[in-house]
């Protein structure tokens, strides 16, 4: 609770100075946009999910998803007893519609969102043969779709399956952390939409930004910590059988 | 799966591709053991080895345009590669490959038939001999000396780039660390190896089936020499393959139940029939029955060509079981999903027919146009009477 | 200079080598996008391109710079921190004009049950009901009011 209203009314008043950039009918970034002093990434707080979906529906709005394929979805996993290595999973249409009821109400079951994690070492990027995806000055990965061979290759390469080939475009796409947004100091869409704070824009390289004190008094993960792309998204409360 | 797994991203003709550099880089290794290794035996194919490899090479970027979303795109690869990019870095050695090796090998070893056929044709071949001259008409025997050293040198330097040609086709798939079917160092060992054993097979047939059109008297010397050569590299091939399977087996780290489930299902049919059992264990044991046993020159053919035919299924095999198998289960190793080939889309079947059969046709322009036999069995090309 | 003389070809050969090398390196520079390489390995402008995208959602802090009496009414319940457009849909286009756009009617019965309707995966902490046995199936908004949805000590609305 205390978490999301400071979170609110840090961005009253940079929204407000946003404001008149979003009027403007073509926006562009806000001039006192300083690339080099930020460093995006996101908290998701895994106890506070409850799987309504806003965050989906939210984000195909907002970005012209394409139907059937998902810049951001939220998984329910399903978890009996101690065996976490064989959770069952479903994500119907990436819960753009939320979820059907549980089939099996015994055991452990929660939600999982999922979205590109801005990695600070990624796979994706690296893999690029033209320099089409990149990571942005200011920690996000962004993808420039008019330089995009579709290639597939950075598909491939994401160990998250965030990924996918936009039919209209013919081009690689995924969450872009509503770069359009972010830099206009608004907050993503999916952040904005979600009712219960379980998802939050941070800045990492804000020094008042709340991430740094939930880091600290929480056991916090990222995904596939393994494959060592120093993801951005960070997880409380990520259950071992998250995969 | 993840949503957006649901849709496989690379296609058949992704399978194609290297099933064709691959013919490549061993057409070129058989045509450099005569070359550098002295193996007198497979003589005969040399030149037909090389126009072999040319006419694959020339094709195999097809798939690979085809398939792109924005082919009109793919120069951008050139102008601005990403150094760290096995995909390209690859457009460079595939073009080192094509203009310094294989292009220049071909060049300089029909250099002196080029000059002779271009003082003795008409019409249109001449202005192509011409052109392929590049306006030097020198075929004194310095000069032809100087060829010779320099293919060899080629040839040399070639030996490498084949292995990096297709190895690095490989590494591509073998170095994406989100994929544990392909991620292993393995990779490039694996279908380098395959690829050998593709494109000797491929060669092996080619020149048996081209003899018998021209009826001309096959030499089964070279056929026997091809044979131990694909036998010896079959037999690496196939520990290589088993050295990853049994591995995978024993180590049982946490995609081992995914893939093993994958093999035995949705890859029955490919993976275990055709690939090991039919395009492997068959033709290495036909092939060892020809080390081991005294066979008639008739039933060796017989057996020969057999083998030579379920390898190149057998290799196609195992291309498609790597490109399509890997995308076929989830990263969450929780979940499959299936291949919906196209027929008559731009990366179907018919598209990928096409391709295949293509690299047939251009090699049958590249054989009239650079006649392999001008040298040992027939008469050589003459000079015009007025010289 | 006879070794020269006798490897002519192959300094043509050279020759065509390096003109194709040129032409290339030409090509290259008229082709390869002008703030290319400005940060890294990638167009520079994609940068600004992206940034310029039109935003869909205007965001709680916009919405109460009008409807205050809203604001006032929600700020107090459990719903004071969800996102007027995650229920009135992305109306940035509606902030910008107010009169051209108008935001529809919405159906409590899709929207409520879309949060709370009972699943065994949700916080056990959250208010979530099975919705065809609570109150009899009647609709959500009939007893709560969607800004501010607890229900006073008198009963309704």
């Amino acid at each position: 609770m205390k978490l999301t209203r400071r979170h609110l009314l840090l961005l009253l008043p940079a929204a407000g100075a946003a404001w008149k950039y979003v009027l403007a009918g073509t926006p562009e970034a806000a001039p006192d946009y300083n690339r080099t002093e930020h460093w995006w990434g996101m908290l998701i707080d895994l106890p506070r999910c409850i799987g309504c979906g806003n965050c989906v529906r939210a984000c195909q709005t907002e970005n012209d998803v394409p139907d059937g394929y998902f810049r951001t979805w939220v998984e329910r996993y399903h978890v009996s007893d101690y065996d976490i290595e064989n959770p069952d999973v479903d994500s119907p249409d990436g819960a753009k519609s939320g979820f059907p009821p549980a089939k099996d109400p015994s055991g452990k079951n929660f939600f999982v969102p999922k979205l590109c994690n801005h990695c600070a070492d990624s796979p994706c990027t690296q893999v690029c043969p033209v320099g089409a995806t990149f990571i942005s000055p200011d920690g996000v990965v962004l993808v420039d779709k008019t330089y995009c061979l579709g290639c597939r290759y950075c598909v491939q390469a994401c160990p998250y399956g965030c990924r996918f080939i936009n039919p209209k475009t013919d081009t690689a796409e995924k969450c872009t952390l509503c770069y359009h947004r972010i830099t206009k100091g608004l907050t993503t869409a999916c952040c904005e939409n979600c009712p219960t704070g379980a998802r939050q824009l941070a800045d990492l390289k804000n020094p008042k930004d709340p991430i740094h004190e939930f880091l600290k008094t929480h056991a916090v993960q990222v995904l596939k910590p393994y494959m060592a792309t120093h993801a951005k998204v960070f997880y409380n409360g990520l259950d071992g059988s998250v995969r | 799966m993840y949503p957006n797994e649901v849709e496989l991203q690379w296609s058949v003709l992704i399978v194609l591709y290297p099933f064709l550099t691959g013919l490549v880089a061993g057409a070129f290794i058989l045509a450099s053991l005569e070359r550098v290794f002295n193996v007198e035996a497979v003589k005969p194919t040399y030149r037909l080895a090389l126009l072999t490899a040319l006419a694959f090479l020339l094709v195999a970027p097809m798939p690979l345009q085809l398939h792109l979303g924005h082919p009109e795109r793919s120069f951008e690869m050139y102008l601005t590669p990403h150094r760290s990019s096995a995909m390209a870095m690859f457009g460079f050695v595939y073009l080192w490959y094509l203009m310094a090796v294989l292009v220049l090998e071909i060049w300089l070893d029909y250099r002196r038939d080029i000059v002779l056929l271009s003082q003795s044709s008409t019409g249109l071949k001449r202005i192509i001999y011409k052109v392929l001259t590049l306006g030097s008409s020198n075929i004194t025997e310095r000069a032809l000396h100087i060829d010779e050293r320099t293919g060899w040198l080629i040839t040399l330097v070639g030996i490498p780039s084949a292995f990096l040609l297709h190895g690095y086709v490989g590494f591509i798939f073998g170095s994406i660390k989100a994929n544990p079917w392909w991620s292993t160092p393995l990779m490039p060992v694996v279908f380098l190896f395959s690829a050998m054993v593709s494109g000797i097979a491929a060669v092996m047939l080619l020149y048996m089936l081209l003899t018998r059109v021209r009826k001309e008297p096959i030499d089964m010397r070279c056929v026997d020499a091809i044979a131990r050569y694909l036998f010896y590299t079959f037999i690496i091939d196939f520990t290589l393959e088993m050295l990853d399977l049994i591995h995978r087996i024993y180590e049982s780290d946490e995609s081992f139940r995914s893939l093993d489930f994958m093999v035995h299902t949705k890859l029955y049919v490919s993976h275990i029939l055709v690939q090991i059992v039919l395009g492997t264990v068959t033709p290495i044991a036909l092939l060892s029955m020809t080390q081991i046993l005294r066979l008639s020159e008739a039933a060796r053919k017989r057996i020969y060509a057999t083998a030579g035919c379920l390898t190149l299924i057998g290799i196609f095999a195992m291309r498609w079981n790597v490109v399509i198998g890997g995308q076929l289960f989830s990263k969450s190793f929780l979940g499959y999903t299936t291949y919906k080939m196209g027929l008559v889309a731009r990366e179907g079947l018919l598209t990928a027919i096409v391709l295949t059969v293509l690299p047939f046709v251009i090699l049958w322009v590249l054989v009239k146009l650079l006649p392999p036999w001008s040298e040992g069995k027939r008469t050589p090309i003459t000079a015009p009477a007025h010289g | 200079m006879s070794a020269f003389k006798d490897a002519g070809h192959l300094f043509r050969l050279l020759g065509v080598f390096a003109a194709g090398l040129l032409l290339f390196l030409i090509v290259r520079g008229f082709l390869v996008p002008r703030s290319f390489g400005e940060y890294g390995h990638y167009r520079g402008n994609a940068l600004a391109e992206i940034a310029a995208r039109p935003v869909n959602y205007a965001g709680h802090a916009t919405c109460e710079g009008c409807h205050t009496d809203v604001f006032d009414k929600k700020k107090d319940g459990k719903h004071a921190h969800v996102n007027c457009e995650a229920c009135h849909g992305a109306l940035a286009k509606h902030a910008d004009d107010p009169a051209s756009v108008t935001p529809q009617k919405l159906d409590a019965a899709v929207l409520c049950v879309r949060c709370h309707e009972a699943n065994a995966a949700k916080p056990k902490s959250f208010p979530q009901v099975v919705s065809a046995d609570h109150a009899s199936g009647v609709v959500c908004d009939t007893c709560h009011q969607p800004h501010s949805p607890a229900i006073a000590a008198g009963g309704a609305k």
